[in-house]
Protein backbone atom coordinates (compact mmCIF):
# COMPACT_ATOMS: atom_id res chain seq x y z
CA UNK A 1 0.00 0.00 0.00
CA UNK A 2 1.34 3.43 -0.87
CA UNK A 3 1.13 5.83 1.76
CA UNK A 4 -0.57 9.00 1.45
CA UNK A 5 2.09 11.27 1.87
CA UNK A 6 3.72 9.56 -1.80
CA UNK A 7 0.99 11.10 -3.39
CA UNK A 8 1.21 14.45 -1.52
CA UNK A 9 4.33 14.59 -2.06
CA UNK A 10 4.05 14.13 -5.73
CA UNK A 11 1.12 16.63 -6.25
CA UNK A 12 3.37 18.87 -4.35
CA UNK A 13 6.21 18.32 -7.33
CA UNK A 14 3.97 18.70 -10.06
CA UNK A 15 2.54 21.93 -8.89
CA UNK A 16 6.22 23.35 -7.91
CA UNK A 17 7.49 22.26 -11.74
CA UNK A 18 4.19 23.93 -13.12
CA UNK A 19 5.30 27.49 -10.83
CA UNK A 20 8.50 27.28 -12.39
CA UNK A 21 7.53 26.76 -15.91
CA UNK A 22 5.79 29.62 -15.33
CA UNK A 23 7.57 31.85 -14.40
CA UNK A 24 10.76 30.71 -15.43
CA UNK A 25 9.53 30.04 -19.48
CA UNK A 26 10.23 33.27 -21.47
CA UNK A 27 9.74 31.88 -25.06
CA UNK A 28 6.15 30.51 -25.67
CA UNK A 29 2.91 31.35 -24.07
CA UNK A 30 1.48 27.68 -25.24
CA UNK A 31 3.89 26.65 -22.76
CA UNK A 32 2.51 28.40 -19.90
CA UNK A 33 -0.82 26.58 -20.74
CA UNK A 34 0.91 23.48 -20.57
CA UNK A 35 2.01 24.15 -17.33
CA UNK A 36 -1.60 25.35 -16.06
CA UNK A 37 -2.79 22.32 -17.18
CA UNK A 38 -0.18 20.73 -14.93
CA UNK A 39 -0.90 23.00 -11.90
CA UNK A 40 -4.76 21.94 -12.16
CA UNK A 41 -3.73 17.69 -12.97
CA UNK A 42 -1.50 17.91 -9.64
CA UNK A 43 -4.43 19.25 -7.25
CA UNK A 44 -6.94 16.63 -9.14
CA UNK A 45 -4.13 14.04 -7.94
CA UNK A 46 -4.07 15.91 -4.10
CA UNK A 47 -8.18 15.45 -4.13
CA UNK A 48 -7.96 11.92 -5.23
CA UNK A 49 -5.41 10.97 -2.32
CA UNK A 50 -7.10 12.82 0.42
CA UNK A 51 -10.81 11.24 -0.90
CA UNK A 52 -9.07 7.76 -1.13
CA UNK A 53 -7.86 8.00 2.00
CA UNK A 54 -10.53 9.62 3.99
CA UNK A 55 -13.32 7.20 2.74
CA UNK A 56 -15.20 10.04 1.43
CA UNK A 57 -16.28 10.93 -2.21
CA UNK A 58 -16.70 14.31 -2.33
CA UNK A 59 -13.12 15.05 -3.18
CA UNK A 60 -13.38 12.63 -6.52
CA UNK A 61 -16.88 14.71 -7.67
CA UNK A 62 -14.52 17.98 -7.28
CA UNK A 63 -12.27 16.19 -9.40
CA UNK A 64 -14.91 15.83 -12.14
CA UNK A 65 -15.40 19.71 -12.31
CA UNK A 66 -11.81 20.54 -12.20
CA UNK A 67 -11.60 18.90 -15.19
CA UNK A 68 -14.77 19.89 -16.95
CA UNK A 69 -13.48 23.48 -16.13
CA UNK A 70 -10.08 22.91 -17.15
CA UNK A 71 -11.16 21.73 -20.47
CA UNK A 72 -13.54 25.25 -20.53
CA UNK A 73 -10.46 27.11 -19.22
CA UNK A 74 -8.11 26.02 -22.42
CA UNK A 75 -10.84 26.61 -24.87
CA UNK A 76 -10.37 30.04 -23.82
CA UNK A 77 -6.97 30.18 -23.25
CA UNK A 78 -5.93 29.07 -26.91
CA UNK A 79 -9.18 31.57 -28.46
CA UNK A 80 -7.30 34.41 -26.52
CA UNK A 81 -3.65 33.24 -28.02
CA UNK A 82 -5.18 33.02 -31.44
CA UNK A 83 -6.36 36.49 -31.10
CA UNK A 84 -2.59 37.43 -29.83
CA UNK A 85 -0.91 35.81 -33.04
CA UNK A 86 -3.46 37.49 -35.19
CA UNK A 87 -2.60 40.93 -34.01
CA UNK A 88 0.90 40.34 -33.30
CA UNK A 89 2.36 37.46 -35.02
CA UNK A 90 4.13 36.23 -32.46
CA UNK A 91 3.50 34.48 -29.36
CA UNK A 92 6.83 34.68 -27.59
CA UNK A 93 5.89 35.97 -23.81
CA UNK A 94 8.74 38.42 -24.00
CA UNK A 95 7.36 40.42 -26.31
CA UNK A 96 4.02 41.21 -24.26
CA UNK A 97 5.44 44.09 -23.04
CA UNK A 98 3.50 47.15 -25.00
CA UNK A 99 2.44 48.54 -21.45
CA UNK A 100 4.66 49.35 -18.74
CA UNK A 101 4.58 52.02 -15.54
CA UNK B 1 -28.97 7.93 1.48
CA UNK B 2 -32.32 8.81 0.13
CA UNK B 3 -32.49 11.37 -2.56
CA UNK B 4 -34.30 14.46 -1.24
CA UNK B 5 -35.39 16.98 -3.62
CA UNK B 6 -33.39 20.52 -2.35
CA UNK B 7 -35.20 23.40 -2.07
CA UNK B 8 -34.98 25.65 -4.33
CA UNK B 9 -36.59 29.31 -3.41
CA UNK B 10 -33.35 30.65 -2.24
CA UNK B 11 -31.67 30.35 -5.32
CA UNK B 12 -34.77 31.37 -7.71
CA UNK B 13 -32.79 34.96 -8.88
CA UNK B 14 -29.72 32.69 -9.87
CA UNK B 15 -31.74 30.06 -12.15
CA UNK B 16 -33.36 33.51 -13.64
CA UNK B 17 -30.43 35.04 -14.52
CA UNK B 18 -28.98 31.53 -15.61
CA UNK B 19 -32.38 31.42 -17.74
CA UNK B 20 -32.40 34.85 -19.39
CA UNK B 21 -28.43 34.33 -20.21
CA UNK B 22 -29.46 31.69 -22.62
CA UNK B 23 -32.39 33.16 -23.75
CA UNK B 24 -30.30 36.13 -24.62
CA UNK B 25 -27.56 33.92 -26.00
CA UNK B 26 -30.13 32.67 -28.29
CA UNK B 27 -32.00 35.50 -29.05
CA UNK B 28 -29.23 37.30 -30.34
CA UNK B 29 -28.00 34.71 -32.88
CA UNK B 30 -31.76 35.41 -34.51
CA UNK B 31 -31.96 39.29 -34.55
CA UNK B 32 -30.16 41.54 -37.20
CA UNK B 33 -28.13 44.41 -36.38
CA UNK B 34 -30.91 46.79 -36.02
CA UNK B 35 -32.45 45.26 -33.36
CA UNK B 36 -29.14 44.62 -31.11
CA UNK B 37 -30.71 46.96 -28.52
CA UNK B 38 -32.73 44.42 -27.78
CA UNK B 39 -30.16 41.82 -25.71
CA UNK B 40 -29.15 45.02 -24.44
CA UNK B 41 -32.71 45.82 -22.76
CA UNK B 42 -33.22 41.45 -22.05
CA UNK B 43 -29.80 42.16 -20.02
CA UNK B 44 -30.90 45.18 -18.23
CA UNK B 45 -34.42 43.66 -17.95
CA UNK B 46 -32.84 40.71 -16.36
CA UNK B 47 -30.50 42.68 -13.68
CA UNK B 48 -33.52 44.82 -12.59
CA UNK B 49 -35.93 41.74 -12.39
CA UNK B 50 -33.29 39.69 -10.34
CA UNK B 51 -32.39 42.35 -7.95
CA UNK B 52 -36.20 42.68 -7.12
CA UNK B 53 -36.36 38.71 -6.49
CA UNK B 54 -33.26 38.75 -4.37
CA UNK B 55 -34.52 41.69 -2.17
CA UNK B 56 -38.35 39.57 -2.02
CA UNK B 57 -36.90 36.68 -0.97
CA UNK B 58 -34.23 38.26 2.08
CA UNK B 59 -34.60 35.60 4.27
CA UNK B 60 -34.76 36.59 7.87
CA UNK B 61 -32.18 33.75 9.04
CA UNK B 62 -29.53 31.91 6.88
CA UNK B 63 -31.12 29.08 4.25
CA UNK B 64 -28.82 26.21 3.61
CA UNK B 65 -29.64 24.62 0.47
CA UNK B 66 -28.64 22.08 -2.42
CA UNK B 67 -26.89 19.40 0.40
CA UNK B 68 -25.33 22.40 2.15
CA UNK B 69 -23.52 23.86 -1.54
CA UNK B 70 -25.73 27.06 -1.39
CA UNK B 71 -26.49 29.72 1.10
CA UNK B 72 -28.86 32.42 1.34
CA UNK B 73 -28.56 34.99 4.07
CA UNK B 74 -28.17 38.61 4.74
CA UNK B 75 -24.80 39.15 3.20
CA UNK B 76 -24.96 37.53 0.16
CA UNK B 77 -28.62 39.22 -0.17
CA UNK B 78 -27.12 43.04 0.12
CA UNK B 79 -23.79 41.97 -1.63
CA UNK B 80 -26.36 40.35 -4.68
CA UNK B 81 -27.86 43.35 -4.52
CA UNK B 82 -25.24 45.75 -5.00
CA UNK B 83 -23.58 43.77 -7.78
CA UNK B 84 -26.53 43.57 -9.76
CA UNK B 85 -27.23 47.50 -9.15
CA UNK B 86 -23.62 47.87 -10.36
CA UNK B 87 -23.65 46.13 -13.54
CA UNK B 88 -26.92 47.82 -14.32
CA UNK B 89 -24.72 50.56 -14.14
CA UNK B 90 -22.22 49.09 -16.04
CA UNK B 91 -23.94 48.08 -18.91
CA UNK B 92 -25.58 51.53 -18.96
CA UNK B 93 -22.42 53.99 -19.65
CA UNK B 94 -21.03 51.31 -21.83
CA UNK B 95 -23.80 51.26 -24.16
CA UNK B 96 -23.17 54.34 -26.33
CA UNK B 97 -19.53 53.66 -26.06
CA UNK B 98 -19.49 50.17 -27.55
CA UNK B 99 -21.85 51.78 -29.99
CA UNK B 100 -18.97 54.31 -31.02
CA UNK B 101 -16.63 51.28 -31.54
CA UNK B 102 -18.46 49.25 -33.49
CA UNK B 103 -17.90 47.13 -30.08
CA UNK B 104 -21.93 47.15 -29.69
CA UNK B 105 -22.65 43.00 -29.63
CA UNK B 106 -24.35 40.51 -27.89
CA UNK B 107 -21.42 38.84 -26.36
CA UNK B 108 -20.70 41.89 -24.09
CA UNK B 109 -24.07 41.51 -22.55
CA UNK B 110 -24.27 37.49 -22.48
CA UNK B 111 -20.68 37.11 -21.11
CA UNK B 112 -21.87 40.06 -18.68
CA UNK B 113 -24.89 38.27 -17.49
CA UNK B 114 -22.75 35.06 -16.86
CA UNK B 115 -20.14 36.95 -15.01
CA UNK B 116 -23.09 38.21 -12.62
CA UNK B 117 -23.82 34.64 -12.12
CA UNK B 118 -20.93 34.17 -11.46
CA UNK B 119 -20.95 36.61 -8.83
CA UNK B 120 -23.81 35.77 -7.35
CA UNK B 121 -22.70 32.40 -6.55
CA UNK B 122 -19.88 33.25 -5.07
CA UNK B 123 -21.69 35.20 -2.74
CA UNK B 124 -24.00 32.56 -1.90
CA UNK B 125 -21.35 29.83 -1.61
CA UNK B 126 -21.39 27.45 1.09
CA UNK B 127 -19.17 24.94 -0.18
CA UNK B 128 -15.27 24.91 -1.13
CA UNK B 129 -16.97 23.01 -4.81
CA UNK B 130 -19.25 26.61 -5.07
CA UNK B 131 -17.11 29.23 -4.15
CA UNK B 132 -14.47 27.98 -7.47
CA UNK B 133 -17.52 27.13 -9.53
CA UNK B 134 -18.92 30.86 -9.23
CA UNK B 135 -15.05 31.89 -9.12
CA UNK B 136 -14.18 30.15 -12.76
CA UNK B 137 -18.22 31.51 -14.74
CA UNK B 138 -16.83 34.78 -13.70
CA UNK B 139 -12.80 35.03 -14.08
CA UNK B 140 -13.57 32.70 -17.70
CA UNK B 141 -15.98 35.23 -18.68
CA UNK B 142 -14.11 38.06 -17.72
CA UNK B 143 -11.40 36.52 -19.65
CA UNK B 144 -13.51 36.71 -23.13
CA UNK B 145 -14.78 40.13 -21.98
CA UNK B 146 -11.50 41.19 -22.16
CA UNK B 147 -10.44 40.00 -25.10
CA UNK B 148 -13.50 41.50 -26.79
CA UNK B 149 -12.18 44.36 -28.68
CA UNK B 150 -10.63 41.78 -31.14
CA UNK B 151 -8.50 43.95 -33.62
CA UNK B 152 -6.19 45.75 -30.17
CA UNK B 153 -3.21 44.67 -30.10
CA UNK B 154 -3.60 46.13 -26.21
CA UNK B 155 -6.58 44.52 -25.44
CA UNK B 156 -5.47 40.79 -26.15
CA UNK B 157 -2.02 41.30 -24.54
CA UNK B 158 -4.01 42.19 -21.80
CA UNK B 159 -6.41 39.04 -21.99
CA UNK B 160 -3.78 36.64 -22.12
CA UNK B 161 -1.80 38.74 -19.13
CA UNK B 162 -4.96 38.42 -17.74
CA UNK B 163 -6.27 34.37 -18.13
CA UNK B 164 -2.73 33.37 -17.43
CA UNK B 165 -2.11 35.33 -14.20
CA UNK B 166 -5.94 34.05 -13.16
CA UNK B 167 -5.82 30.92 -13.71
CA UNK B 168 -2.51 30.23 -11.73
CA UNK B 169 -4.65 32.56 -8.70
CA UNK B 170 -7.30 29.77 -9.44
CA UNK B 171 -4.57 26.69 -9.28
CA UNK B 172 -3.05 28.55 -6.21
CA UNK B 173 -6.78 28.70 -4.33
CA UNK B 174 -7.33 24.69 -5.47
CA UNK B 175 -4.48 23.63 -4.24
CA UNK B 176 -5.36 25.44 -0.58
CA UNK B 177 -8.68 24.14 -0.94
CA UNK B 178 -7.28 20.53 -1.54
CA UNK B 179 -5.11 20.82 1.43
CA UNK B 180 -7.98 22.38 3.78
CA UNK B 181 -10.43 19.15 2.28
CA UNK B 182 -7.67 16.81 3.32
CA UNK B 183 -7.62 18.06 7.12
CA UNK B 184 -11.35 18.26 7.65
CA UNK B 185 -12.54 15.53 5.32
CA UNK B 186 -15.25 18.25 3.66
CA UNK B 187 -16.17 20.59 1.45
CA UNK B 188 -18.86 21.88 3.30
CA UNK B 189 -17.97 25.40 4.94
CA UNK B 190 -20.06 24.71 8.03
CA UNK B 191 -18.13 21.27 8.51
CA UNK B 192 -14.77 22.88 7.27
CA UNK B 193 -16.01 25.34 10.37
CA UNK B 194 -16.81 22.59 13.05
CA UNK B 195 -13.36 20.28 12.26
CA UNK B 196 -11.41 23.25 12.52
CA UNK B 197 -12.99 25.08 15.17
CA UNK B 198 -13.15 21.69 17.37
CA UNK B 199 -9.00 21.15 17.32
CA UNK B 200 -9.88 17.66 14.98
CA UNK B 201 -7.75 18.72 12.07
CA UNK B 202 -4.24 18.84 11.01
CA UNK B 203 -3.17 22.03 11.54
CA UNK B 204 0.09 21.93 9.72
CA UNK B 205 -1.97 21.08 6.73
CA UNK B 206 -4.75 23.52 7.43
CA UNK B 207 -2.37 26.61 7.49
CA UNK B 208 -0.27 25.07 4.71
CA UNK B 209 -3.96 25.15 2.79
CA UNK B 210 -4.67 28.37 4.27
CA UNK B 211 -1.41 29.80 2.37
CA UNK B 212 -2.48 28.86 -0.41
CA UNK B 213 -5.93 30.16 -0.15
CA UNK B 214 -5.18 33.87 0.77
CA UNK B 215 -2.41 33.65 -1.96
CA UNK B 216 -5.34 32.72 -4.53
CA UNK B 217 -7.38 35.54 -2.76
CA UNK B 218 -4.77 38.35 -3.09
CA UNK B 219 -4.27 37.72 -6.97
CA UNK B 220 -8.06 37.46 -7.43
CA UNK B 221 -8.44 41.07 -5.15
CA UNK B 222 -5.07 41.99 -6.93
CA UNK B 223 -2.82 42.90 -3.46
CA UNK B 224 0.43 43.90 -3.38
CA UNK B 225 2.44 41.29 -4.43
CA UNK B 226 0.21 39.49 -6.29
CA UNK B 227 -1.12 42.66 -8.37
CA UNK B 228 1.09 42.22 -11.62
CA UNK B 229 -1.74 41.90 -13.76
CA UNK B 230 -4.14 45.14 -12.41
CA UNK B 231 -2.75 47.86 -14.53
CA UNK B 232 -2.29 45.99 -17.64
CA UNK B 233 -5.53 44.66 -17.51
CA UNK B 234 -7.38 47.74 -16.97
CA UNK B 235 -5.02 49.84 -19.74
CA UNK B 236 -5.15 47.36 -22.20
CA UNK B 237 -9.19 46.36 -21.26
CA UNK B 238 -11.42 48.54 -23.83
CA UNK B 239 -12.79 51.26 -21.22
CA UNK B 240 -16.57 49.39 -20.78
CA UNK B 241 -15.04 46.09 -19.45
CA UNK B 242 -12.22 47.67 -17.61
CA UNK B 243 -15.59 49.61 -15.67
CA UNK B 244 -16.90 46.06 -15.25
CA UNK B 245 -13.72 44.36 -13.84
CA UNK B 246 -13.06 47.23 -11.33
CA UNK B 247 -16.62 47.26 -9.95
CA UNK B 248 -18.75 44.07 -8.95
CA UNK B 249 -16.11 41.62 -9.01
CA UNK B 250 -14.36 42.91 -6.12
CA UNK B 251 -17.80 42.60 -4.08
CA UNK B 252 -17.54 39.04 -5.47
CA UNK B 253 -14.18 38.54 -4.22
CA UNK B 254 -14.91 40.23 -0.60
CA UNK B 255 -18.15 37.54 -0.51
CA UNK B 256 -14.95 34.81 -1.25
CA UNK B 257 -12.94 36.35 0.94
CA UNK B 258 -15.62 36.31 3.94
CA UNK B 259 -16.74 33.07 2.87
CA UNK B 260 -13.68 31.39 3.29
CA UNK B 261 -11.46 33.07 5.97
CA UNK B 262 -14.48 34.34 8.47
CA UNK B 263 -17.43 31.82 8.20
CA UNK B 264 -14.87 28.23 7.13
CA UNK B 265 -11.77 29.15 9.52
CA UNK B 266 -12.12 31.97 12.03
CA UNK B 267 -10.33 29.17 14.14
CA UNK B 268 -7.15 30.30 12.69
CA UNK B 269 -7.84 33.90 12.71
CA UNK B 270 -4.15 34.80 14.09
CA UNK B 271 -2.65 32.64 11.35
CA UNK B 272 -4.37 34.76 8.64
CA UNK B 273 -4.38 38.42 10.33
CA UNK B 274 -0.73 38.47 9.68
CA UNK B 275 -0.80 37.29 5.93
CA UNK B 276 -3.50 39.64 5.54
CA UNK B 277 -1.60 42.71 7.66
CA UNK B 278 1.27 42.41 5.53
CA UNK B 279 -0.69 42.60 1.51
CA UNK B 280 -2.82 45.38 3.41
CA UNK B 281 0.06 47.18 3.89
CA UNK B 282 2.27 46.80 0.67
CA UNK B 283 -0.74 47.50 -0.97
CA UNK B 284 -1.34 50.78 0.38
CA UNK B 285 1.87 51.63 0.09
CA UNK B 286 2.75 50.80 -3.39
CA UNK B 287 -1.05 51.67 -4.49
CA UNK B 288 -0.64 54.74 -3.45
CA UNK B 289 2.57 55.59 -4.53
CA UNK B 290 2.97 54.48 -8.02
CA UNK B 291 0.09 55.62 -8.68
CA UNK B 292 1.79 59.26 -8.72
CA UNK B 293 3.88 58.53 -11.24
CA UNK B 294 0.92 57.32 -14.03
CA UNK B 295 -0.17 59.61 -16.59
CA UNK B 296 -3.18 57.14 -17.73
CA UNK B 297 -5.84 57.76 -16.31
CA UNK B 298 -6.95 53.96 -16.08
CA UNK B 299 -3.74 53.18 -15.20
CA UNK B 300 -3.66 55.93 -12.45
CA UNK B 301 -7.05 54.79 -11.32
CA UNK B 302 -5.50 50.94 -11.17
CA UNK B 303 -3.12 51.65 -8.62
CA UNK B 304 -5.76 53.54 -6.70
CA UNK B 305 -8.00 50.26 -6.71
CA UNK B 306 -4.71 48.79 -5.38
CA UNK B 307 -4.76 51.32 -2.43
CA UNK B 308 -8.40 50.64 -2.24
CA UNK B 309 -8.17 47.18 -1.95
CA UNK B 310 -5.12 47.81 1.32
CA UNK B 311 -8.16 49.48 2.81
CA UNK B 312 -10.66 46.39 2.54
CA UNK B 313 -8.35 44.41 3.37
CA UNK B 314 -7.58 46.04 6.57
CA UNK B 315 -10.97 45.91 6.97
CA UNK B 316 -11.24 42.10 7.36
CA UNK B 317 -8.41 41.30 9.12
CA UNK B 318 -9.44 43.04 12.61
CA UNK B 319 -11.77 40.04 12.72
CA UNK B 320 -14.41 41.80 14.58
CA UNK B 321 -18.17 41.64 13.14
CA UNK B 322 -17.99 45.27 13.34
CA UNK B 323 -14.38 45.34 11.75
CA UNK B 324 -16.29 42.72 8.83
CA UNK B 325 -19.54 45.17 8.47
CA UNK B 326 -16.60 48.66 7.99
CA UNK B 327 -14.74 46.32 5.04
CA UNK B 328 -18.41 45.48 3.69
CA UNK B 329 -19.04 49.32 3.80
CA UNK B 330 -15.73 49.65 2.07
CA UNK B 331 -16.36 47.26 -0.57
CA UNK B 332 -19.22 48.83 -1.77
CA UNK B 333 -18.77 52.56 -1.40
CA UNK B 334 -15.49 51.35 -3.58
CA UNK B 335 -17.55 49.82 -6.22
CA UNK B 336 -19.86 52.53 -6.35
CA UNK B 337 -16.78 55.55 -7.06
CA UNK B 338 -14.91 53.31 -9.37
CA UNK B 339 -18.20 52.76 -11.22
CA UNK B 340 -17.92 57.03 -11.43
CA UNK B 341 -14.57 57.57 -12.08
CA UNK B 342 -14.32 55.01 -15.45
CA UNK B 343 -18.00 55.73 -15.93
CA UNK B 344 -16.43 59.61 -16.53
CA UNK B 345 -13.71 58.26 -19.05
CA UNK B 346 -16.53 56.48 -21.01
CA UNK B 347 -18.42 59.82 -21.51
CA UNK B 348 -15.09 62.07 -22.13
CA UNK B 349 -14.24 59.20 -24.45
CA UNK B 350 -16.53 60.68 -27.80
CA UNK B 351 -16.68 58.67 -31.00
CA UNK B 352 -12.77 57.95 -31.78
CA UNK B 353 -11.18 59.28 -28.90
CA UNK B 354 -9.80 57.20 -25.98
CA UNK B 355 -10.25 60.08 -22.79
CA UNK B 356 -8.14 57.84 -20.61
CA UNK B 357 -4.92 60.18 -20.43
CA UNK B 358 -4.94 62.68 -17.61
CA UNK B 359 -4.23 65.39 -20.55
CA UNK B 360 -7.61 64.60 -21.09
CA UNK B 361 -9.19 65.96 -18.20
CA UNK B 362 -7.82 69.52 -18.44
CA UNK B 363 -9.79 72.19 -18.09
CA UNK B 364 -13.21 69.64 -18.39
CA UNK B 365 -14.89 73.05 -16.15
CA UNK B 366 -14.39 75.37 -18.98
CA UNK B 367 -16.12 72.40 -21.14
CA UNK B 368 -18.63 71.34 -19.16
CA UNK B 369 -18.95 72.67 -15.20
CA UNK B 370 -21.22 70.07 -14.31
CA UNK B 371 -19.05 66.92 -15.12
CA UNK B 372 -16.29 68.76 -13.74
CA UNK B 373 -18.33 68.68 -10.77
CA UNK B 374 -19.36 65.17 -11.08
CA UNK B 375 -15.58 64.48 -11.17
CA UNK B 376 -14.54 66.38 -8.66
CA UNK B 377 -16.86 64.07 -5.96
CA UNK B 378 -15.86 60.75 -7.42
CA UNK B 379 -12.17 62.31 -7.01
CA UNK B 380 -12.92 63.75 -3.93
CA UNK B 381 -14.72 60.71 -2.59
CA UNK B 382 -11.62 58.35 -3.49
CA UNK B 383 -9.29 60.49 -2.00
CA UNK B 384 -11.29 60.17 1.37
CA UNK B 385 -12.41 64.25 1.90
CA UNK B 386 -15.50 64.62 3.93
CA UNK B 387 -18.33 64.98 3.69
CA UNK B 388 -18.07 62.57 0.75
CA UNK B 389 -19.00 58.93 0.73
CA UNK B 390 -15.34 57.69 0.25
CA UNK B 391 -14.32 59.45 4.09
CA UNK B 392 -16.88 57.43 5.57
CA UNK B 393 -15.67 54.41 4.43
CA UNK B 394 -12.23 55.10 5.10
CA UNK B 395 -13.26 56.46 8.68
CA UNK B 396 -15.13 53.20 9.61
CA UNK B 397 -12.23 51.28 8.91
CA UNK B 398 -9.86 53.24 10.97
CA UNK B 399 -12.07 53.40 13.69
CA UNK B 400 -12.26 49.66 14.22
CA UNK B 401 -8.77 49.14 13.17
CA UNK B 402 -8.44 51.01 16.30
CA UNK B 403 -10.77 49.49 18.24
CA UNK B 404 -9.27 45.91 17.30
CA UNK B 405 -6.24 47.30 19.03
CA UNK B 406 -4.13 47.49 15.67
CA UNK B 407 -3.26 51.35 16.27
CA UNK B 408 0.17 51.40 14.05
CA UNK B 409 -1.91 49.88 11.01
CA UNK B 410 -4.49 52.67 11.14
CA UNK B 411 -1.26 55.23 11.37
CA UNK B 412 0.22 53.79 8.50
CA UNK B 413 -3.41 53.81 6.65
CA UNK B 414 -4.05 57.37 7.18
CA UNK B 415 -0.31 58.06 6.25
CA UNK B 416 -0.21 56.61 2.78
CA UNK B 417 -4.11 57.94 2.38
CA UNK B 418 -2.22 61.14 2.49
CA UNK B 419 -0.04 60.09 0.25
CA UNK B 420 -2.48 59.33 -2.24
CA UNK B 421 -4.98 62.32 -1.55
CA UNK B 422 -2.31 63.65 -4.24
CA UNK B 423 -2.55 62.70 -6.92
CA UNK B 424 -6.82 62.33 -6.88
CA UNK B 425 -6.33 66.51 -6.10
CA UNK B 426 -4.24 66.48 -9.27
CA UNK B 427 -6.88 65.62 -11.28
CA UNK B 428 -9.14 68.32 -9.68
CA UNK B 429 -6.58 70.72 -10.22
CA UNK B 430 -5.71 69.98 -14.34
CA UNK B 431 -9.98 70.24 -14.47
CA UNK B 432 -9.87 73.41 -12.93
CA UNK B 433 -6.92 75.28 -13.50
CA UNK B 434 -5.77 74.67 -16.57
CA UNK B 435 -6.54 75.02 -20.08
CA UNK B 436 -8.24 72.47 -21.88
CA UNK B 437 -6.17 71.22 -25.26
CA UNK B 438 -9.31 70.60 -27.11
CA UNK B 439 -12.27 73.19 -26.16
CA UNK B 440 -15.51 71.38 -27.40
CA UNK B 441 -18.16 71.37 -25.07
CA UNK B 442 -18.92 68.19 -23.85
CA UNK B 443 -22.82 66.73 -24.96
CA UNK B 444 -23.46 63.27 -23.44
CA UNK B 445 -27.22 61.65 -24.26
CA UNK B 446 -29.52 62.67 -21.91
CA UNK B 447 -29.86 59.63 -20.35
CA UNK B 448 -26.50 59.18 -19.52
CA UNK B 449 -26.13 62.48 -18.09
CA UNK B 450 -28.58 61.88 -15.79
CA UNK B 451 -27.51 58.37 -14.60
CA UNK B 452 -24.14 59.87 -14.32
CA UNK B 453 -25.58 62.76 -12.39
CA UNK B 454 -27.66 60.65 -10.06
CA UNK B 455 -24.33 58.23 -9.43
CA UNK B 456 -21.83 61.30 -9.08
CA UNK B 457 -24.86 62.80 -6.21
CA UNK B 458 -25.26 59.86 -4.73
CA UNK B 459 -21.33 59.61 -3.27
CA UNK B 460 -22.51 63.35 -2.24
CA UNK B 461 -25.88 62.11 -0.66
CA UNK B 462 -25.31 59.29 0.98
CA UNK B 463 -21.63 60.72 2.42
CA UNK B 464 -24.04 63.55 3.98
CA UNK B 465 -26.07 60.42 5.56
CA UNK B 466 -24.04 57.70 5.77
CA UNK B 467 -25.70 55.92 8.56
CA UNK B 468 -28.44 54.05 6.36
CA UNK B 469 -25.97 52.14 4.47
CA UNK B 470 -23.89 51.60 7.12
CA UNK B 471 -27.25 50.11 9.17
CA UNK B 472 -27.57 47.80 6.29
CA UNK B 473 -24.30 46.37 6.19
CA UNK B 474 -23.99 45.67 9.91
CA UNK B 475 -27.53 44.06 9.69
CA UNK B 476 -26.52 42.27 6.72
CA UNK B 477 -24.06 40.35 8.58
CA UNK B 478 -25.89 40.24 12.01
CA UNK B 479 -28.69 38.05 10.17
Amino acid sequence: MIPLSHYLTLGAIMFCLSMTGIFLNRKNVLILLMCIELMLLSVNLNFIAFSHFLGDTAGQVFVFFILTVAAAESAIGLAILVVLFRNRQTINVDDLDSMKG
Amino acid sequence: MAFVTPDFVPAIPEIFVLGMACLALVVDVYITERYRLFTYQLAQSTLVASALMVIFLYPAEAVVTFNGTFVSDGMSTVLKVFILLVSYFVFFYSKQYLRDRNLFRGEYYVLGLFAVLGMMVMASAHSLLTIYLGLELLSLSLYALVALNRDSNEASEAAMKYFVLGALASGMLLYGMSMIYGATASLDLAEVYRVASGGQANDTLLVFGLVFVVVGLAFKFGAVPFHMWVPDVYEGASTSVTLFISTAPKLAAFAMAMRLLVDALPSLHGDWQQMLIILAVLSMAAGNVIAIAQTNLKRMLAYSTIAHVGFLLAGILTGTQSGYAAAMFYVIVYALMSMGGFGMIILMSQAGIEADRLDHFKGLNERSPWFAFIMLIFMFSMAGVPPFLGFWAKWSVLRELVAGGVVWLAAVAVVFSIIGAFYYLRVVRLMYFDKPEDATPITPGRDMRVMMSANGLAILGLGIYPGGLMAVCVSALGA
